[in-house]
């Protein structure tokens, strides 16, 4: 008797959240799909056509005048970006896990004040130790080079974080036992069994740490002036403000951030798994 | 090589004996070796600094003589401080950061946790669609969706104020008192999604068998939301809001973007952006305390809201 009612509910309110939702995924899809209909389009349509319908077809055109603008500068912004936020999250992938690792499996005194200490520095913004590392920086005459912005980006508490609670997790200490009786040395037994087996946690703490890099604006704003060692970032924000006084700059600036961020959502969403795995372990622990 | 050589001479001084001795632990040395690479940058980078920062910001420069005299910093206690204490721009930063915060914060948590509890109920279909869309903008820098931003505010090329102009109403995303709604807009487009799958993948690891218990005492979706998943995953929300407000006293990027087509942002229009501003002017000891007192004002508040929560959900 009461069922028919339950189920005409459920019907309501399964449109209701469908509706809700598909709203949603339009607000969060509304300024990409613009600058991807924006990049496609010759300058002169910027304004005069309207901006969610797509008109003459001239994103090839608008690419080649993106990377050949300036002597090709844009090219050399997405190198520094690669060699900034892929490399230097390689790097602070590597030594996370070497110290996440040790600070899980070998025990000593003073471990978790050193652990502590580390949780404290996920708490620290990377914004607020922008400007003291300048005033650091600049007394010993690193400012305005590619380590300025290399050398902080490589450092990730939250990464040592992940990788001691990914170590626990992943390598039994029967295995490093086995190892050490084998007569493998502490690095041999790190690099040969317990990498291989952290390896989808690497991968997790290496997006965390890319998006980091690739999302910290203030540092290299702060410490670089020469544009040939400007990140993407900073290289379009400097373009964006110039567009007052060169209106046809417009163009390559969407151009420019339709180009830079459309491989990063593609391996964002190929890599989705691993997301999930840092998020579960960043709340519930 | 190294194998070798370290191998033999353990192999021939170093029978069992020796390895029970310290109980099959790796030697001082050794975790050293594993623990310098981080440790080395992270006190370089991190920790000096601060330190740094700390010390700068207790120095004030003095002149000798008069129109011609020499500069020279010195110590100045709190000088610095009480500056910072008595500027009005200060204030005016911290109070449009502060409103930002309340409003921003909440709203798109709000909406977080509603996306994040309708994609863990079966009343939905198409979830990985949905999740997917909500968290792509987690892979766009603050820059570049501000820039996005702000062609969708822009009056000449927006295709949203045109649809409303044809509704007959005129909208000025950039004016003096909309402005900062426009920057919380972003913040918010940027980090629903980061959010929503932080509070996910708390829900998914509750185990069902609790559901049914509260099924079998006849409580629907909703109730069943709100009185028990809600509670349960209080710990990922409250680990969201200190991220979120720590995040929002950072605010740099997407103001700094919308001060490059909106003239109703000044260049001290937050903290982070008035201790820049006061650095370009060359006053370092002054933009040291700016920095300083936002790093206290960020560490006070979240700890202040975990330790907050944490009394009262007894978590």
């Amino acid at each position: 008797m009461s069922n028919p009612s339950i189920s005409r509910e459920s019907r309501v309110s399964r449109t209701a959240v469908t509706a809700l939702m598909c709203l949603l995924a339009v607000y969060f899809m509304l300024p990409v799909y613009f600058l991807i209909v924006a990049a496609t389009k010759p300058q002169g349509d910027l304004a005069s056509t309207n901006g969610l319908v797509f008109s003459h077809f001239n994103l090839i055109d608008n690419v080649r005048v993106l990377f050949t603008r300036s002597d090709g500068i844009f090219g050399r912004w997405a190198v520094n970006t690669v060699i900034y936020a892929v490399l230097g999250a390689a790097v602070g992938t590597l030594i996370s896990a070497l110290c996440g690792y040790a600070l899980a499996k070998f025990p000593f005194r003073g471990r978790e004040v050193l652990f502590s200490v580390v949780l404290g520095g996920v708490l620290v913004p990377t914004t607020a130790l922008a400007l003291p590392l300048f005033l650091l920086f600049s007394a010993t005459g690193i400012v305005n080079t590619y380590l300025a912005v290399f050398l902080p980006s490589i450092v990730s508490p939250f990464g040592v974080y992940l990788a001691r609670i990914f170590a626990n997790a992943a390598v039994p200490q029967e295995l490093i036992e086995s190892a050490r009786l084998d007569g493998a040395s502490e690095f041999r037994t790190f690099f040969s069994v317990a990498f291989r087996l952290m390896t989808p946690a690497l991968v997790t703490i290496f997006l965390f740490q890319f998006v980091a890099i690739w999302n910290n604006f203030f540092l290299p704003m702060v410490m670089l002036q020469k544009e040939s060692l400007f990140p993407i970032t900073l290289g379009l924000y400097q373009w964006n403000g110039q567009t007052a006084r060169a209106p046809l700059l417009q163009e390559s600036v969407i151009t420019g951030s339709l180009v830079s961020i459309v491989p990063v959502i593609i391996v964002f969403i190929l890599l989705q798994r691993f997301w999930r795995t840092g998020l579960t372990a960043g709340s519930l622990k | 090589m190294t194998d070798i050589s370290t191998r033999v001479p353990r192999a021939v001084s170093s029978p069992p004996g020796r390895r029970r001795r310290n109980g099959g632990r790796p030697r001082a040395g050794t975790i050293a070796a594993f623990l310098t690479p981080f440790f080395l940058p992270f006190l370089l980078f991190y920790v000096a600094p601060v330190g740094y920062a700390l010390w700068q910001s207790l120095r004030v420069v003095r002149r000798t003589g008069g129109q011609w005299g020499t500069s020279y910093t010195t110590f100045g206690g709190f000088e610095q401080y009480a500056q910072v204490f008595q500027n009005a721009e200060f204030w005016a930063s911290i109070g449009r950061i502060g409103l930002f915060g309340m409003v921003q914060v909440p709203v798109m948590l709000f909406i977080a946790l509603i996306m994040a509890l309708l994609l863990d109920t079966p009343l939905l279909r198409l979830k990985a669609f949905f999740r997917i869309t909500a968290f792509m903008p987690y892979a766009v820098p603050g820059v570049i969706a501000a820039i996005m931003w702000s062609y969708l505010y822009s009056p000449q090329l927006s295709p949203v104020i045109d649809l409303f102009e044809s509704f007959g109403w005129q909208p000025d995303f950039l004016g003096p008192g909309a402005v900062l709604w426009s920057a919380a807009n972003v913040s918010t487009w940027l980090w629903t999604g980061y959010n929503m799958l932080i509070m996910y993948a708390a829900l998914q690891a509750i185990p069902q068998e609790l559901y049914e218990a509260a099924k079998l005492d006849g409580a629907g979706q909703w109730t069943i939301a709100w009185r028990v998943k809600v509670p349960i995953i209080a710990p990922a929300i409250v680990l969201t809001t200190v991220f979120s407000i720590i995040g929002t006293l950072q605010l740099y990027a997407e103001p700094a973007v919308l001060r490059q087509i909106s003239s109703n942002i000044s260049s001290t229009f937050t903290p982070n952006m008035l201790a820049y501003a006061v650095a370009s002017g060359n006053n370092y000891q002054q933009a040291a305390a700016i920095s300083v007192v936002i790093a206290v004002i960020t560490f006070v508040l979240s700890f202040g809201f975990m330790r907050l929560t944490s009394k009262k959900a007894g978590l």
